[in-house]
């Protein structure tokens, strides 16, 4: 489901590569992402999922090559110009992140506030519109983080990316930890975000189900432990029907191994539910 | 050299390379966040800490200044009466209250209750994303979260060391006047002509700069910790041990510099001072 400006690359990887103490973490990554694709980022844990996520925002710096947006690149940008970047972003944590110390509803004013020159009222009426928009109630407004499940605090932490308008939005584990419902839930809401806003989104998963559901492309990374030298570090770029038709035994034990442990935790389900 | 003493010599060195490493990080970090001073702090962030770091701190403080004014005199007492000078008592309490024991108590007390629980607070949000978010939303976490803890501590511990001052004359006061029944008035005017306005001057500067480096220091460690419950309690412990440590190296180095500029304002010692000396 491409945009009318699809194939004009918005974000760009060249030979990007991060390192930490010492330890190669992402590794020559190359590829471009178009305006308005939803691109799905598969992997098993610790190959690097989040750290690109950061990599794209410039939460982190590559240690070698290129991040490019919009076609300029992340280190030619003084801290200014960086800044102006990324409220182009959106980001959604993996644990949401909301603020702690502040209401729901001072967490989805808060981008308002600190760049807009909305008042008071205005700034009311955007945050109640986004915190509709994700499916939750009036009253949570008052409520504090703490107060809120797991799915609550990921869909209060999309209102709160959602609030100024972003053109790239970046979803980091977005359904990690919730439960079918709610997966299904915050899969609809991405559709959602995308259907109502020329947004490119960028979604980091290990849930095949949000795969199916919302990606445009697939790509596949292996933690650079399990690769010899010189093989490239994605292991797979395609769409979703290419990648359950792959042959590569790697994507197919990690479709298959998720798979299998969705079935198993289905069971799991049905089986706690008669118990009950 | 047997490769044993190597490798405790290459250990050594990191240990060395890594304590450099860290201050350089923290100056750098101390450096921006003091570059951030010129815009206001972001609106709501002042009052609630200015509310934990001063109101929430007056009780810990009042007390501890009271007992450490208390138990100065219930040690010296013995040794001033034995000299038949029990009537002086006042005077030492009073001196090393305002000169050293107010302001360093205040201090500790400071870096015990809010600059532990600040290195906690921002160690949780660096380890749940929340400083992240705070980028991503285009908001220095420096100017947001260090800035007003900064500022509160500096412009409130004066307040504070005023406080346990206060107290800590009054703690030595009532032990000596009410317990060891030393008169009143003789306690009170052989106090009077030692405390110089000198004295209380450099007693609440002196406390700026422990004010300065808690903040600065909770803040490094909690902005730098590492991932789960057991980064964040080291941050905690950390910031504590380190701002404990830097309050009394500093407080040498701001006393010996104090003590110097005195002299060379006063060579002849001829000091303004409260009442007749």
């Amino acid at each position: 489901m491409d945009s009318p400006s699809a194939n004009q690359t918005f974000l760009s990887l060249q030979n990007a590569g991060i390192a930490f103490n010492g330890v190669d973490i992402l590794r020559n990554i190359n590829f471009d992402i178009p305006k308005g694709q939803t691109l799905v980022v598969i992997g098993e844990s610790g190959c690097g999922k989040t750290v690109l996520l950061k990599l794209l925002i410039s939460l982190l710096q590559a240690s070698t090559g290129k991040v490019l947006f919009d076609g300029q690149d992340w280190c030619a940008l003084d801290d200014k110009r960086t800044n102006d970047q990324r409220l182009r972003f959106g980001f959604l944590f993996q644990g949401a992140a909301l603020f702690d110390s502040l209401t729901v509803f001072d967490n989805v004013a808060f981008g308002l506030r600190a760049h807009s020159k909305c008042d008071e009222k205005e700034i009311e009426k955007l945050v109640l519109m986004r915190v509709k928009e994700v499916g939750m109630k009036e009253s949570v407004l008052g409520k504090k983080p703490a107060e809120l499940s797991g799915g609550m605090k990921k869909r209060i932490g999309l209102a709160r990316a959602l609030i100024l308008n972003p053109e790239v939005m970046l979803y980091d584990e977005p359904t990690t930890g919730l439960d079918p419902i709610m997966t299904d839930v915050i899969n609809e809401l991405i559709l959602q975000t995308r259907k109502t806003m020329p947004v490119t989104s960028i979604v980091v998963t290990h849930e095949m189900r949000t795969v199916t559901k919302v990606a445009d492309r697939v790509i596949m990374f292996s933690p650079l432990s399990r690769l010899k030298p010189n093989e490239p570090q994605v292991i797979f770029d395609g769409t979703t029907d290419q990648l359950f038709k792959t042959a590569d035994q790697r994507v197919q034990q990690f479709i298959h191994g998720e798979a299998k442990e969705r079935t198993q935790d289905s069971d799991h389900n049905a089986h706690r539910d008669e118990a009950s | 050299m047997s490769e044993a003493l190597r490798k405790e010599l290459r250990s050594a060195l990191n240990k060395v390379s890594q304590a450099f490493d860290g201050l350089g990080d923290f100056t750098i970090f101390s450096a921006l966040s003091l570059a951030t001073i010129f815009k206001k702090p972001s609106t709501g962030t002042m009052i609630p800490i200015c509310f934990r770091v001063g109101v929430q701190s007056v009780p810990v403080v009042a007390i501890t200044g009271m007992f450490i004014g208390m138990v100065m005199a219930i040690q010296v007492f013995s040794q001033f009466q034995s000299l038949g000078m029990a009537t002086q008592i006042g005077q030492i309490i009073n001196v090393s209250v305002i000169k050293e024991l107010g302001p360093v108590l205040a201090a500790t007390m400071l870096a015990g209750r809010i600059g532990s629980s600040m290195a906690a607070e921002l160690a949780t949000m660096r380890v749940t994303e929340q400083v992240d978010a705070l980028i991503c939303l285009g908001v220095n976490p420096l100017h947001y979260l260090v800035l007003p803890r900064v500022l509160a501590c500096v412009l409130l511990i004066p307040i504070l060391t005023v406080l346990a001052n206060f107290m800590g004359v009054f703690g030595g006061s009532m032990v000596c006047t009410e317990i060891f029944k030393v008169d009143p008035y003789h306690y009170w005017q052989n106090s009077r002509g030692h405390i110089q306005i000198w004295d209380l001057s450099v007693g609440l500067i002196k406390p700026i700069f422990f004010g300065a480096a808690i903040a600065l220091i909770s803040c490094h460690r909690g902005m730098n910790s590492r991932a789960g419950a057991e980064g964040v309690g080291k941050a905690a412990t950390s910031a504590f041990v380190w701002s404990f440590m830097s309050i009394l190296v500093l407080d040498f180095f701001l006393a010996l510099f104090f003590n110097n500029l005195h002299q060379a304002i006063w060579p002849d010692n001829s000091i303004k001072t409260f009442g007749p000396k």
